[in-house]
């Protein structure tokens, strides 16, 4: 059994009018599947609501589903007693990173989870000062939260879940409110844990560059999964990706055309070196 | 600008006052009030004086940050000494008018005026000597006992200390706001009070709606970060007391025996 694993997920939001009558009901997530292996690097990535934040809220027990089941590290979220327990295991960053930072003093924030959880005074020391360095944050540990960029506030908040020594961290398009310097420190950062502290990584976003490293992604759309695979073989599919209203990255796009163009290229060139290396090839070819 | 603001008046710097445990500096500027009004002669005072102007000389603070919480309280000072020099009856010295100047209003016009400014003075040394964090974990602590009449002490220190780190983000956020509805057309400089009043709202709503969405998402990270209350929690950074701790206690409790002393023996 993987980390993260759903069965028939449905989750539907009710909606009412001012007098609490239900108007309707909308199916956020729609018979979601999943099977998500420890150590893995997720991307979850869909247009504006399709259903991924749902789906992320899910995995924290935040949010429980209306029906199927979901199980993080064997514990089904919807046993109110093991509810601590997940939240430990499955770690999230969320979106805005002011309305997540909880200290004044960035130390005292990534101490608040293992606060929390009734870690010992010495050993909350030592996990705030590994995890801040882990997302090479430590020399900051002494300022305050306000005086931080967007990408410097996400890699606190970063740290701040993987002081409680997560299985899993699961990021709600964490870099959707930075600039592209920010983005790219906090994807850095999210790709080192993986690599080095070996953490599941969920990483829901909207942005194709970053899920070019991921092991395998799932693409949403109307809360159903429309697409999954790995990268190369996501974006082997253009027209799909289009269709479900997301970009491709420049360079996939690029291939793409000299593709339909007649030129002999593989599917899902993810890369400009790659693209440069395969033209070359053929160039050489011709000669 | 605004990112740059410092809550209360913290003054930075290393002392022996600023490393003493905040609990003992609360009871200390409660023990010195109390001790101001335990005395009615100039020794008393003097001693008072005395006491304040070591403590300030350890704190390393400047004298002039002290002086600058007085401001806010010069009128009411002002008021004080003017009622008090008028209105108390007795020996006549000069007499203007309807109005007597008597020997006993002098006396207690000068005494309230130093015991009001010793009070604002010895206060400040707290605030100047305390970061507001600390100040609410001492505060936390000193009322643990009230946890037995179901106060909730721990709630209201968590609350002071997210309004803490809140009050700037919302101070920027008002100035976003300000500047997006002055590009359409807002007014908040003319006009008169009323006027201004009104202006208001459209900087309040916009501005409550936002708060109110961001407590709703502090919130939920506070709860994905397994946040429960009080119950169960260690500390990251615990008070506990020091050798420095209790001698100031010691130092604290001798110092209001003198004072005491000091106003029954000699008046």
């Amino acid at each position: 059994m993987g980390i993260i694993e759903t069965d028939k997920l449905i989750f539907e939001y009710i909606r009412r009018d001012e007098d609490g009558n239900v108007e309707g009901i909308t199916r956020a997530v729609d018979e979601v599947d999943l099977d998500i292996t420890q150590g893995d690097f997720i991307a979850i990535l869909g247009h504006n609501g399709s259903g991924k934040s749902t789906l992320a809220k899910h995995m924290n027990a935040i949010l429980t589903p209306t029906e199927g089941t979901i199980w993080v590290d064997g514990r089904d979220t919807r046993k109110e007693d093991e509810v601590w327990e997940i939240r430990q295991t499955a770690g999230m960053v969320f979106q805005n990173p002011d309305n997540q930072i909880i200290g004044q003093v960035v130390e005292e924030d990534v101490g608040f989870g293992p606060e929390n959880m009734g870690v010992p005074t010495k050993e909350i020391w030592e996990r705030v000062e590994e995890s801040l360095k882990a997302v090479g944050m430590y020399e900051f540990r002494k300022y305050s939260p306000n005086k931080l960029s967007g990408g410097q506030k996400q890699r606190v908040s970063i740290a701040g879940v993987l002081a409680m020594h997560p299985k899993c961290i699961v990021l709600d398009e964490p870099t959707a409110m930075l600039d592209p310097n920010g983005r790219k420190e906090v994807i850095r950062a999210v790709r080192a844990l993986n690599d080095v502290e070996n953490v599941t990584v969920i990483l829901i976003t909207h942005y194709m560059e970053e899920i070019i490293h991921a092991d395998k992604v799932f693409v949403m759309d109307a809360g159903r999964i429309a697409m999954q695979g790995t990268p190369r073989e996501i974006f082997s599919n253009v027209e799909k990706i289009k269709e479900l209203r997301l970009d491709v990255p420049q360079v996939t796009l690029l291939a793409h055309e000299l593709q339909k163009r007649g030129i002999d290229l593989p599917d899902g060139i993810l890369g400009t070196e790659e693209l440069v290396n395969e033209i070359m090839k053929r160039s050489k070819q011709c000669q | 600008m605004l990112r740059d603001i410092t809550l209360g008046q913290y003054y930075q710097t290393d002392s022996i006052i600023h490393r003493l445990d905040s609990r003992v500096k609360l009871a200390g500027t409660l023990i010195y009030i109390i001790s101001l009004f335990c005395f009615n002669n100039i020794w008393g005072y003097l001693c008072a004086a005395l006491f304040l102007a070591v403590v300030i000389r350890l704190s390393k603070v400047p004298f002039k940050f002290m002086i600058k919480g007085m401001r806010s309280i010069l009128l009411l000072l002002l008021i004080t000494v003017v009622f008090n020099l008028f209105l108390t009856p007795g020996e006549t010295v000069v007499a203007v008018w309807k109005l007597k100047i008597t020997k006993e209003g002098i006396r207690t016009a000068s005494f309230m005026a130093i015991r009001l400014s010793m009070l604002i003075i010895g206060s400040s040394v707290m605030t100047l000597t305390t970061t507001p964090n600390n100040l609410t974990d001492g505060l936390e602590k000193a009322m643990r006992p009230l946890k037995i009449l179901r106060f909730p002490v721990h709630e209201i220190a968590m609350m002071m200390s997210i309004a803490l780190r809140f009050i700037p983000i919302l101070l920027e956020e008002t100035d976003k706001i300000m500047k997006a509805q002055i590009a359409r057309g807002a007014d908040f400089e003319n006009g008169n009070l009323l006027k201004r009043a009104k202006a208001l709202v459209p900087l309040l709503v916009p501005l409550f709606i936002s708060a109110f969405r961001r407590a709703n998402d502090l919130a939920m990270a506070m709860e994905a970060r397994c946040y429960r209350g009080g119950e169960g929690r260690t500390k990251m950074k615990p008070l506990i007391y020091k050798k420095r701790d209790a001698a100031a206690y010691l130092i604290l409790f001798a110092y209001l025996a003198g004072s005491i002393a000091v106003g029954r023996i000699l008046f």
